[in-house]
């Protein structure tokens, strides 16, 4: 027989645990709230203001006239003016610069001759989403661009074909193939999700069963235990690693330009700063519960903010700013860049700066937190 | 060994956890050699003093040593000397016997691991279960291998809290034999209990309540400091005694033990006329008896000064 009694005690009691527990109480009310937040305005999927690059031999009413326009679609924005093809290209690389606009040097004058001259936009293709919109923006854009300028003994070019021809060519990834993007990003959150999960409950289930109390009344020194629990996990995350490379070479044809020597000593970085992390809500966290909704708590704007999921660049500055701290969004500019771009060192050195510097933090805050003793 | 050194000597150690005081002014000097057994209720601080003699705790005030070594500055020194078994059972449950007493070698540095734990095993008999994994152990066998990992690494100083608390009498008695016989050897050994019968087998006590110390000393100077006296009454009519003694002139503590009733105070002269009337009143015979360790021990506990706030004894 149902008792209504019996029921009642099971709901007051569970009622008097969670209210008693005001971690999960907080992260109850916190994960919709910062979902709302993150979903409802950092996200965008229609990117613009995008930094774009003009390389172009000459200032003519026409180029202005063309770079203009783009400006008005609201997709591009000149962020430089590079001198040279191979200074351009270096942006593109390490991702300053999203397009880089071609200018030949008789632009104005084929134009003018009614030779239909060819303005080459380049677009880092390695995320589609993030440029799919501005170059379907480009499509009509050659028809109008220009039409102000065409007066006077030119005015018949208006009526005929578009004037210059706006070809583009889509780098690293011309297909636009989106699994591209996507699968070495996963890397990225695979080890992101495991590493700090795997840290915080390993620490706190020291705690929890009691076994931390024997183990600071040996002689271990917090270094020692912390670099002992790290890199057990540094090595499955090796092993997670080369699961996601195999598959993504076998099952996707991921194509891998750049150095894989490169990327795994990279990778000892973004395990270590994710472990460090781990590290730190252990010794927040008093149970494994905690430690389990802490890691959702960062992985939730990881997944968000980094780029993994949504263009960064259609975030708006505070999403990105936060965006920036996380050892995520810089993994994520180097695995893309080197597997896709073939980034070399030295295109993806301050993003390894950025890491480094994240893991100093995270190290120092967690070693600070670790206590010797049981006060 | 009664010239031996001090192996603990502590004054004034005092731990406060969030302005609850847990330990208050507490001192205590343990000579080498000796098994010294540290009783007090529950949440009396025992437990807070254990870990603060080994480092796992910082003293908010006292001073003292641990071995020769300051308990506030040396104790990475003090915990390479000491063997601390928790009140909890606190090795690896997921690991096996054998892997836990190797973990426990590691960490300590020990030379020749494999021979030592092998020993290990061996003297605690525990090596036919060498791979069966902690977690599922019974009590009394992970008792052994607790006291078998914290004396691993040759401590000079052994630190039990509750070693025996939930164990059968039998492996009860064994322990304490062969704690007996490390004592012989030289280690000295500071255990907390709830029983008397262990109480009993200590070389010296200490008594503590609320944080406070009440009484030390051998069991028979602890006994013979309360200055209690007291009357055993038997027969038919105990239950009836009962409720006519408690509160009568003199009497201090009542305890039925079936058809026994025992009596005490520490008004000898009051106390005698209370007992004289109830055991007439109803038809018990009376006898004077020298008082128990658990007759002193609350004794002592009723009449400590008890805070404000109720010490609280660290989780553990």
């Amino acid at each position: 027989m149902f008792s209504w009694d019996r029921f009642a005690a099971i709901v007051v009691k569970e009622f008097t645990q969670v209210r008693r527990d005001r971690l999960t109480f907080a992260m109850m009310v916190g994960i919709p709230v910062l979902q709302l937040v993150l979903f409802g305005y950092a996200i965008n999927m229609d990117p613009k203001g995008l930094p774009m690059a003009v390389v172009s031999a000459e200032s003519s009413p026409f180029s202005r006239s063309l770079v203009h326009a783009l400006e008005a679609s609201g997709y591009f924005r000149v962020v430089a003016q590079p001198a040279t093809e191979s200074a351009a290209r270096a942006l593109m690389a390490e991702g300053d610069v999203q397009f880089v606009l071609h200018l030949p040097a008789d632009f104005s004058r084929k134009l003018q001759r009614g030779e239909r001259p060819v303005a080459l936009m380049e677009a880092d293709a390695s995320d589609p989403a993030a440029t799919g919109n501005a170059l379907a923006a480009l499509q009509t854009l050659n028809q109008t661009a220009v039409d102000r300028d065409l007066g006077g003994a030119l005015a018949g070019l208006r009526a005929g074909p578009p004037a210059f021809e706006l070809r583009v060519h889509r780098l690293y990834n011309p297909e636009g193939i989106t699994a591209y993007n996507i699968v070495p990003g996963l890397m990225g959150v695979v080890l992101t999700m495991t590493m700090v999960m795997m840290t915080a409950l390993a620490m706190t289930r020291e705690r929890e069963r009691g076994t931390m109390e024997n183990l600071l009344a040996t002689p271990v020194r917090p270094f020692e235990v912390m670099a002992g629990k790290i890199l057990p996990y540094i090595l499955i995350g090796y092993v997670q690693v080369v699961v996601i490379l195999v598959a993504s070479w076998a099952l996707f044809r991921v194509p891998m330009v750049g150095s894989l020597a490169l990327l795994s000593s990279i990778l000892v970085l973004f395990i270590a700063a994710n472990l460090a992390v781990g590290f730190t809500f252990s010794t927040l966290a008093r149970n494994q519960l905690q430690a389990m909704q802490m890691t959702f708590f960062f992985f939730l704007p990881s997944m968000l903010l980094s780029g993994f999921m949504f263009p960064f660049r259609g975030m708006p500055g505070w999403a990105q700013a936060i965006g920036e701290v996380l050892p995520l969004t810089h993994f994520l500019r180097i695995v893309r860049g080197i597997l896709l771009k073939g980034n070399q060192w030295g295109d993806i050195a301050l993003e390894v700066a950025a890491l480094a510097a994240f893991l100093a933090a995270a190290g120092a805050i967690a070693m600070a937190r670790y206590r010797e003793t049981l006060d | 060994m009664s010239e031996a050194a001090l192996a603990i000597d502590v004054a004034g150690l005092t731990k406060r956890f969030g302005g609850k005081v847990a330990v208050d002014h507490f001192g205590l000097q343990v000579r080498q050699g000796q098994i010294y057994g540290f009783l007090g209720p529950n949440g009396s601080g025992k437990t807070t003093t254990i870990r603060m003699l080994c480092g796992l705790l910082t003293p908010d005030e006292g001073t003292g040593t641990c071995l020769g070594f300051d308990i506030l500055r040396e104790s990475a020194l003090i915990k390479r000397e000491v063997g601390y078994m928790t009140q909890r059972f606190s090795l690896y449950e997921d690991l096996s016997i054998a892997e836990n007493l190797a973990f426990v070698a590691r960490v300590y540095g020990l030379a020749h691991r494999r021979r030592r734990v092998d020993e290990a095993l061996e003297r605690l008999g525990l090596a036919s279960r060498r791979g069966q994994l902690a977690g599922t152990l019974s009590g009394g066998w992970k008792q052994r291998l607790a006291l078998a990992a914290c004396l691993l690494h040759d401590p000079r100083l052994l630190l039990l809290d509750e070693p025996t608390a939930g164990v059968d009498p039998g492996a009860r008695r064994e322990f304490w034999e062969h704690l007996h016989q490390l004592a012989h050897e030289g280690m000295t050994v500071l255990v907390s209990t709830h029983y008397m019968d262990e109480a009993e087998r200590c070389h010296a006590l200490a008594y503590i309540a609320y944080g406070k110390l009440l009484a030390s000393g051998t069991a028979k100077e602890v006994v013979a400091g309360a200055k209690l006296f007291t009357w055993a009454l038997e027969g038919e009519g105990v239950a009836a005694a009962v409720a006519r003694l408690r509160g009568a002139p003199g009497v201090d503590m009542v305890v039925p033990f079936g058809t026994r009733l025992h009596v005490s105070g520490t008004d000898a002269a009051a106390l005698a006329a209370s007992v004289s009337s109830a055991a007439a009143g109803n038809g018990l015979r009376l006898s004077p008896i020298e008082p128990g360790l658990e007759d002193v021990f609350i004794h002592l506990m009723r009449r400590a000064p008890e805070p404000v706030v109720a010490a609280r004894e660290a989780q553990g």
